[in-house]
């Protein structure tokens, strides 16, 4: 992990298919810091988290790290984060470990990190089963291990305990708190009550739905 | 240059586990070349005459069938999404994949297309120009591919559309590849033909990735 800074975007509006999804929305996040996304379903958690990942980029507004703005360099940016989407992006025929370690070579990412991390999830035992045999759970934690092995500063979770047992809720939040101590970010779009540690804001993107469509309808008139 | 390399090898393992998609590939160029014998019925001389064009079509058609799997499996799974935070431009991820597709598909083809030409009954003289031909050929041909496949992700029928899109751009591939063994069954010079074929090639590999990665930026929104 490199260069915690932080975090902020300002005014974010994004339109999906010419609808828009919400508007005027602004985020802060300090190194060591965490934000969760909570709100309805459809309520835009998932866009913000690809909007803050680069993968989709915002109709309107600006993000900076630190003192510079993020639209500098898209791949530094996509260099210090690590993304855990709402799909697990396991390959059914390779291992579980060969998944993890593949993902993090195509990341650039060094492997030392990753049985640290399958032995904090648990997941020792099922290392050299093809992904395709697990459950969805199980798949869920693989996924989870490539954020924890990828040496990343910012985390982005989109509804990381989605299939998780009690046991693996409580490993994932040490991993965060751990992450956290180190002066990582994590930004987490959940629903249920996954404890982010002290000191963790709330946003809810569906409060911005509002002013987006006021805004939609000013652009059509 | 790590994520580079990655991508490939990760495609290769993927390939040799499911080894069955590159079978089905081969087999595929098999069954259909050995049809055209017995359609013909015992004259070798019509054969040889169509033999260029035959092999020729039918490798193209081979190729074809492996595209709608080279990004589509990435985008369901959300691997898309992980590719495109490997902090690589897309174009050159289109690169890769293309690399890995010509090891999987289009040297398998040219390996097995000069046994296929003893069974279309080819004249000795031609077998250098088929090889050299399908060699320079072939890489444009998953070029070409990773474009029409990265225009075509989250589409129905994506396989059919992708033929419907990849082989009309192929077409100067096929005059220049086939009337370069005509050429030296022919006894004549077949220089020109080639340079054709490697102008193609030196156009394509430039170009077609950054189609490619354009179309793949489109997908991810």
């Amino acid at each position: 992990m490199v260069d915690a800074s932080t975090l902020i975007a300002e005014d974010l509006s994004v339109s999906r298919g010419g609808r828009p999804v919400f508007a005027g929305l602004s985020l802060r996040v300090d190194p060591g810091g965490a934000l969760r996304l909570a709100g309805p379903n459809g309520g835009g958690k998932s866009t913000v988290l690809r909007v803050v990942a680069g993968l989709l980029r915002p109709g309107h507004g600006a993000m900076s790290w630190g003192d510079r703005p993020v639209a500098d360099d898209w791949d530094a940016h996509a260099r210090r984060l690590a993304y855990l989407g709402h799909a697990d992006a396991l390959k059914s025929a390779l291992t579980a470990r060969e998944n993890a370690a593949a993902a993090l070579a195509i990341l650039g990412r060094p492997t030392d990190g990753l049985a640290a991390a399958f032995t904090a999830l648990d997941l020792d035992r099922l290392a050299d089963l093809p992904a395709g045999w697990l459950s969805a759970g199980q798949r869920r934690r693989v996924a989870l291990a490539r954020v924890l092995a990828a040496d990343a500063t910012l985390w982005l979770l989109d509804e990381p305990t989605v299939g998780l047992d009690a046991a693996s809720v409580a490993a994932l939040e040490a991993a965060i708190a751990a992450h956290r101590a180190r002066g990582g970010m994590v930004i987490a779009a959940t629903h249920i009550a996954l404890d982010l540690g002290g000191g963790d804001a709330t946003l809810d993107p569906a409060a911005f739905a509002g002013s987006a469509t006021a805004r939609g309808e000013e652009a059509w008139t | 240059m790590t994520a580079f390399v990655g991508v490939i090898l990760r495609d290769l393992r993927l390939a040799r586990r499911q080894g069955a998609d590159i079978a089905m590939t081969l087999a595929f160029f098999l069954v259909v070349v050995s049809l055209f014998p017995l359609g013909l019925g015992p004259s070798p001389d019509a054969l040889a005459r169509i033999a260029p064009a035959v092999l020729w079509v039918t490798a193209l058609l081979a190729a074809m069938l492996s595209f709608d799997r080279l990004f589509q499996q990435d985008a369901d799974d959300g691997g898309l999404d992980q590719l495109a935070l490997a902090g690589l431009p897309l174009a050159l991820i289109a690169l890769a994949k293309a690399i890995a597709h010509w090891l999987t598909t289009g040297l398998p083809i040219l390996i097995l297309a000069p046994v296929m030409a003893i069974m279309l009954n080819l004249q000795a003289d031609a077998y250098p120009a088929l090889i050299a031909g399908l060699a320079l050929g072939t890489p444009v041909v998953s070029l070409f591919g990773t474009v029409g496949a990265a225009l075509v992700v989250g589409a129905r029928r994506a396989g059919v559309l992708v033929a419907l899109i990849v082989l009309p751009l192929l077409i100067p591939l096929l005059i220049f590849g086939v009337s370069a063994i005509e050429a030296a069954g022919a006894g004549l010079p077949v220089r020109s033909h080639l340079m054709f074929l490697g102008a193609i090639l030196a156009g394509a590999v430039p170009l077609a990735p950054l189609a490619a990665g354009a179309a793949l930026r489109q997908a991810l929104e």
